[in-house]
């Protein structure tokens, strides 16, 4: 009872104001414009239309808006794994076209949605891998090679952080679905990044996980000034752990801004189309969504 | 100097349930590490801890793996070379060959018939299928990670047959009979290994991926489009040459000179070392190309560079053994049973079980209805074609 107690607190502590965030942006994105190629002849809809924003370093900024909104195209402009047809994308100042892959990998871990696993490669043996980019060895650099005794330990750190100590002789092809995603957050850790990028990060966890995995994220952002940016469709989630919001809709920002700035009935209505209801958090204070009791949609 | 739960677990409350506390080392002492990402290493002990379970791959274990491999593959030629039409005493084959290597005259006890046996025919033809057996398992290895696929092959995906359709060509064009016969075969294969992965890619870019049943369906189609290509070939050569093409088609392995074997060891020794050149990169293709890229490979660089030696080196093995099939599947899976998926260990024990594997199929191939001889493309199929449906109807859920 006492420990549940403790952790209660510890949240309220994690979620309240977070202290002086410093303006210097680690994303500075200026009216970008992205689509996919299309097949036909017809050219593809923009799935990112004029999208200006600034993420600051050491922010957890949450990415929210409904399906098809842009929210996962965003996340991919930001990894480089596309890159946008207008405008510019900025990384620390520096711009992201021009990078090297790996120096992008070295600032910038990135954790997709669910990736089925065929090889099987053990936990320790995948987090490790997030290593990869911090190797050293000159002309054989994608060959043959050991880890260090610090990048085992720094694996190690990252799988204690996210609670697979206890899976790292397992193989990924076994794992539960939430306990792969876990181990895909601490590969992402493992590269000791400077900013992270998460889609849906906590879509197949648990509630305890949930809640472990986002506070390990405000303490990093904390403790490393790590530079959080997670897509996710739980509003709840996002409005309690994220300083700042960005409603996409339509590939648009709808709004960005603190919880209290998004989280608005208006708002939401109009972005999602169907009605919400928004109260208080009773510890945070922070605004909570409630689906309403009937939904003309579905009712929860 | 701050205390152990400060040093990993600043807030001791996140972490509900205790099991990962118990696994932490108690010998922690080190306060260097403020956060869950320390700069310097703060323990040396987690590393052990890691290594203890096994969990990670280790130098020891990579000796002792591929030790344990070469010693295999050593008892398994001297064993190789004892079979037969006449059975050649194992005393006797250990003299030859170390009296052999040394250079020293032949000794007088082993009788001279024995010993040419041994050395001019048995010897080199164990040779050509240890490095041919090498090298389709190592390419093998390579495609299943290159394209997220443990059905992969060679043989299968229709590379061989591309392989086999450039040799063909030449052979047709002439060049098997001119000086340039050790050289050009290989090319006119690898060109045509090279056109039959370039539709496979082709195939792949526009999803990233290649799902199973359409990596398969490609396969299917190269293998009809190729074969027809080959027979037509076959049919408008003169007897005697239809013939020799027919029975090197099926996958035959002959005794080569030790001058033309040097030059294929060379040629796939250089493409099999570039391919250990990007046995980290392997291991991080496997999880996925978008999640390669995140890591900082240039995967567009990595899968040109990883196709063209895989056409490299099956377009070489083809042209000297004809379409020897499955062993690509086999071996690797086989393999990756006993020492995981790091490429590291995987792709050279997968190289050293797999020349074992041949010289053991071309074993039974040669004796098995002697003095009469199979190709061995029929043993290797004989083995691999169950085995291929095995892994396709019972562990469809490893294939995706």
């Amino acid at each position: 009872m006492r420990e549940l107690a403790d952790s209660r607190s510890t949240h309220a502590g994690v979620v309240g104001p977070a202290g002086a965030i410093q303006s210097y942006p680690a994303y500075d994105l200026q009216s970008v414009r992205f689509r996919y190629q299309s097949r036909g002849s017809d050219p593809a809809r923009w799935v990112l239309e004029d999208v200006s924003l600034s993420v600051r370093e050491g922010e957890v900024l949450g990415v929210v808006g409904p399906n098809g909104s842009g929210k996962t195209s965003l996340l991919k402009l930001m990894a480089r794994l596309v890159t946008p047809e207008h405008g510019r994308l900025d990384l620390f100042e520096q711009n992201v076209a021009s990078m090297d892959q790996r120096e992008i990998a070295r600032l910038v871990g990135v954790v997709q949605q669910d990736t089925q696993q065929l090889f099987p490669f053990t936990v320790a043996e995948t987090v490790l891998m997030g290593r990869f980019p911090h190797r050293t060895r000159g002309r054989w650099v994608s060959g043959f090679g050991w880890e260090s005794r610090e990048d085992v330990a720094i694996a190690e750190q990252a799988m204690l952080a996210m609670d697979i100590v206890h899976l790292a002789h397992r193989t990924v092809t076994d794992l539960s679905g939430g306990e792969r995603q876990r181990t895909m957050i601490a590969r992402a850790l493992a590269q000791t990044p400077k900013v992270l990028l998460l889609d849906e990060p906590t879509a197949f966890l648990d509630l305890q996980h949930q809640v472990e995995i986002c506070s390990v994220l405000r303490r990093l952002k904390e403790e490393r000034e790590l530079t959080v940016v997670l897509v996710s469709h739980d509003l709840n989630l996002v409005s309690q752990y994220c300083d700042r919001i960005l409603l996409l809709h339509h590939g648009r920002v709808a709004r960005l801004g603190a919880p209290d700035e998004v989280i608005e009935p208006n708002v939401l209505e109009t972005v999602y189309r169907c009605r919400v209801l928004v109260d208080r958090h009773p510890e945070s204070g922070l605004p909570r969504v409630t689906l309403p009791g009937r939904c003309m949609s579905s009712g929860t | 100097m701050q205390s152990i739960q400060n040093c990993l677990l600043p807030e001791k409350a996140l972490f509900i349930h205790e099991a990962p506390l118990k696994q932490t080392p108690p010998t922690i002492q080190s306060g260097s590490c403020a956060g869950v990402l320390p700069r310097e290493s703060c323990h040396g002990d987690s590393a052990r801890g890691l290594v203890a379970q096994g969990a990670i791959l280790t130098s020891s274990r990579w000796l002792a793996t591929l030790g344990m491999l070469a010693l295999m593959a050593i008892a398994v030629s001297v064993i190789c070379l004892h079979f037969g039409a006449q059975p050649i005493g194992y005393g006797e084959i250990v003299r030859v060959v170390l009296d052999a290597m040394s250079r020293k005259p032949v000794d007088s006890e082993v009788s001279t018939v024995t010993s040419t046996i041994l050395l001019q025919v048995r010897l080199p033809r164990m040779l050509l299928g240890f490095f041919v057996g090498c090298s389709l398992a190592a390419v093998g290895v390579a495609l299943q990670a290159l394209l997220r696929n443990p059905l992969a092959d060679p043989y299968v995906l229709g590379v061989s047959s591309g392989a086999a359709l450039g040799a063909a060509v030449g052979v047709l064009l002439g060049v098997g009979t001119t000086v340039l016969a050790e050289t050009a075969l290989p090319a006119c294969g690898f060109a045509g290994g090279l056109l039959a992965l370039g539709i496979i890619y082709r195939m792949a870019a526009n999803s990233g991926q290649l799902p199973i049943h359409s990596l398969l369906l490609t396969g299917v189609i190269l293998n009809a489009i190729f074969s027809a290509l080959i027979m037509f070939i076959t049919s408008i050569l003169e007897p005697n040459r239809s013939y020799g093409m027919m029975v090197w088609l099926m996958g035959t392995l002959t005794a080569p000179t030790y001058g033309g074997l040097a030059g294929l060891v060379v040629y796939l020794t250089i493409g099999l070392v570039l391919l250990f050149s990007y046995i980290r990169a392997l291991n991080i293709l496997a999880l996925g190309e978008d999640t390669a890229r995140t890591l900082g490979i240039d995967t567009e660089r990595a899968k040109r560079s990883l196709f063209v030696l895989a056409a490299l080196v099956t377009g070489a093995v083809v042209s000297v053994s004809g379409m020897i099939g499955f062993i690509g599947m086999v071996v690797p899976h086989a393999v990756r049973l006993l020492t995981g998926a790091d490429h590291r260990l995987l792709l050279p024990a997968s190289a050293l079980a797999g020349g074992t594997f041949l010289m053991g199929a071309d074993t039974i191939a040669r004796t098995m209805i002697s003095p009469a001889e199979i190709p061995v493309g029929i043993i290797t199929a004989l083995a691999g074609g169950p085995f291929f449906v095995y892994l396709l109807l019972w562990r469809k859920d490893r294939l995706a």
